[in-house]
């Protein structure tokens, strides 16, 4: 297994999430669709920080090491922060929906349509 | 963590130490007119703390200091961004009271959610890491799309959940491009990832190509054309501007564009300086610039609805901000301060000016219930202090002395021209002048026009504070620009030092 396969998942994933995000009716599955997205992200992290070693560290494996254990660590840190972060905001998401259910019975997004030029 | 890193990060945790007292104390108070009166007055603790970190900062040798395991800078130039949220929060709290004691709920956790975004913005303007930059935007976009959503009327919620949809989406392309970034240099400090292209471009041998970190730059330059409203992520603003409660849309268009390009000025010149680089990255600013400024202004001028008309006029504000960054890199000698110091400028008097306007607005609204501007006929026959104050930020908005539009114009223009670009500058000029039919659209309804009613438009006087702290802003710095650059340049200085 190559970085290159999780590259190409990861995009692959990321796309369908956007174009989910932006087609989807229902909010709920616009919500879905952006987690898709954020767990793309992850996934490209974590596989860069398992594959990826600076060249400059590279080069110089002496005293590199202590440096390369930061280095690689780094994306799986980013990984628990995403997934926090996006946890917050489909939390606040749903509240949204469910006031938007309370205001007009649906959560369909062409429903909430009334701000338009 | 060290009690320097506390000491650095006095400002930000008093500010949200300050929102969770707020809403303690609404627990026990029953009378609720003390939260506005202790959320402004709290202010000032972390207003102070900035101020002793500034004169810390005077008084040393160095430049800079840094705490948290490097994740945090304080300089004069982030320091300059605390000063300028601090007061755009304390302008919006002001202009909210009125709005806020409507509310037969909830009224401290309103003020608590703007302070927590202001807390997100202060670390967004001090933050050199791109994991830390992610929490503080989120910080930041979280509190207020529950704010945008916060009437829970239909406009409202609609406005909240396209902000916050929209959001995600553009915090999703941004970590896409912070991840490419992180996977090309292996280093999520932006001083190392300068570090680590030098390397790279000296030794030939890259990961991906080259490509692969331009990919991932242009993702960023998406995300966070976003945050600040640039054509073509704009889509969101009009509808959230609207709909949102209009304290709201004003802290919006004012301390969240600050923000925004108070990070893209510390990501671009932090992690991805000019001539370590082949792509020229001004050069899509530049463009950016361009079409922000003309759709912007194009679209407001069809608009009847003020709320919307200041939402494009944001848009094209952040096509003239736009200007200066375009000119920033262009490699010209002696022309490198200009441009973000330009920015900074603009960014102070934009703020000054915007939050005159909406406070006017929204004491306006706040007795018709109507954000027409048909409904504005007149208006200075029953408002005749609202009116003027309207229409001296609608002639700095449109750049007409003397008002401080006029200088940041003026300033931003001139930067780039030095960066050899003219045909930007045409293009700033010409919607210049498309703006002012607008603007001044606004003043003839309110001068020229017969009043529907002769009733006389009262306001409080937390309401009174506001429009005069904003009115004085932009006629002072209007009339005598210079303490104001001359703070845009230390703190520009600061950035590139």
């Amino acid at each position: 297994m190559s970085l290159e396969n999780f590259l190409v998942v990861a995009a692959i994933i990321f796309a369908i999430g956007l174009y989910g995000a932006i087609t989807k009716q229902n909010a709920i599955a616009v919500l879905m669709s952006l987690e898709l997205m954020f767990n793309a992200v992850n996934i490209s992290a974590v596989a860069m920080s398992r594959y990826i070693v600076p060249v400059s560290i590279a080069q110089n494996p002496q005293t590199g090491a202590d440096q390369a254990v930061q280095f690689l660590l780094t994306g799986q840190v980013f990984t628990v922060f995403i997934i926090t972060v996006a946890a917050a905001e489909v939390a606040l998401g749903l509240a949204i929906v469910l006031s938007i259910f309370r205001q007009r019975a649906s959560i369909f997004v062409s429903d909430a349509a009334e701000l338009k030029n | 963590m060290s009690a320097f890193d506390l000491y650095l990060l006095a400002p930000e945790l008093s500010l949200a130490a300050l929102a969770l007292v707020l809403v303690l104390v609404d627990l026990v108070v029953r009378n609720k007119t003390v939260l506005p009166v202790l959320a402004v007055l709290g202010l000032t603790v972390p207003l102070i703390f900035s101020l002793i970190l500034w004169f810390d900062l005077s008084s040393g040798d160095t430049m800079q200091m840094h705490g948290m395991f490097n994740t945090l800078v304080v300089d004069k130039f982030s320091l300059f961004f605390k000063f300028l949220l601090i007061a755009a929060a304390g302008i919006v709290i002001l202009s909210s009271t009125d709005y806020v004691q409507k509310f037969a709920r909830f009224q401290a956790e309103y003020y608590a959610l703007v302070l927590f975004a202001t807390t997100g913005m202060m670390l967004l303007a001090s933050t050199t890491e791109l994991i830390t930059i992610y929490i503080s935007l989120e910080l930041t976009a979280l509190p207020i799309a529950a704010l945008a959503a916060f009437m829970r009327d239909g406009r409202s919620t609609e406005s909240g959940m396209k902000f916050l949809v929209l959001s995600a989406i553009s915090s999703a392309v941004l970590l896409y491009g912070m991840v490419i970034v992180y996977g090309y240099t292996g280093t999520t400090s932006l001083p190392q990832i300068a570090e680590q292209i030098g390397n790279l471009s000296l030794l030939g041998g890259s990961p991906f190509g080259s490509n692969a970190l331009l990919f991932g730059i242009v993702l960023m330059i998406a995300g966070f054309g976003f945050k600040v409203a640039s054509v073509p992520f704009q889509m969101w603003a009009p509808d959230v501007y609207e709909g949102s409660p209009t304290p709201v849309t004003a802290f919006l268009s004012v301390a969240s564009k600050a923000a925004g390009f108070a990070v893209i000025l510390r990501v671009f010149y932090g992690a991805f300086p000019a001539d370590m680089l082949s792509l020229d990255w001004s050069a899509t600013f530049a463009v950016l610039s361009a079409l922000s400024m003309t759709i912007g202004n194009l679209v407001a001028v069809r608009q009847d609805n003020i709320k919307r008309l200041m939402g494009y006029s944001t848009i094209a504000h952040a096509g003239y901000i736009l200007v200066g960054l375009a000119a920033v890199t262009a490699r010209t000698p002696g022309a490198e301060s200009i441009g973000p110091s330009g920015v900074l400028f603009y960014l102070g008097g934009f703020a000054a000016t915007n939050l005159a306007a909406f406070s006017v607005i929204i004491a306006i609204s706040n007795r018709i219930n109507s954000d027409r501007i048909d409904d504005y006929a007149g208006m200075a026959r029953r408002a005749p202090v609202l009116a003027t104050v309207l229409t001296l930020s609608m002639i700095s908005l449109t750049g007409i002395p003397p008002a401080v539009g006029f200088w940041a114009k003026i300033y931003l223009f001139s930067a780039a021209i030095e960066a050899n670009l003219e045909w930007l500058v045409v293009i700033g000029v010409v919607n210049s002048v498309i703006s002012a039919y607008y603007y001044l659209r606004v003043v003839k309804a309110m001068f020229l026009s017969e009043p529907t009613s002769e009733e006389r438009v009262a306001f409080g006087l937390p309401m009174q504070l506001a429009v005069a702290l904003g009115f004085i802003g932009t006629l002072i710095f209007g009339i005598y620009p210079t303490p104001l650059l001359n703070l845009a340049r230390t703190a520009a200085g600061a950035l590139l030092s």
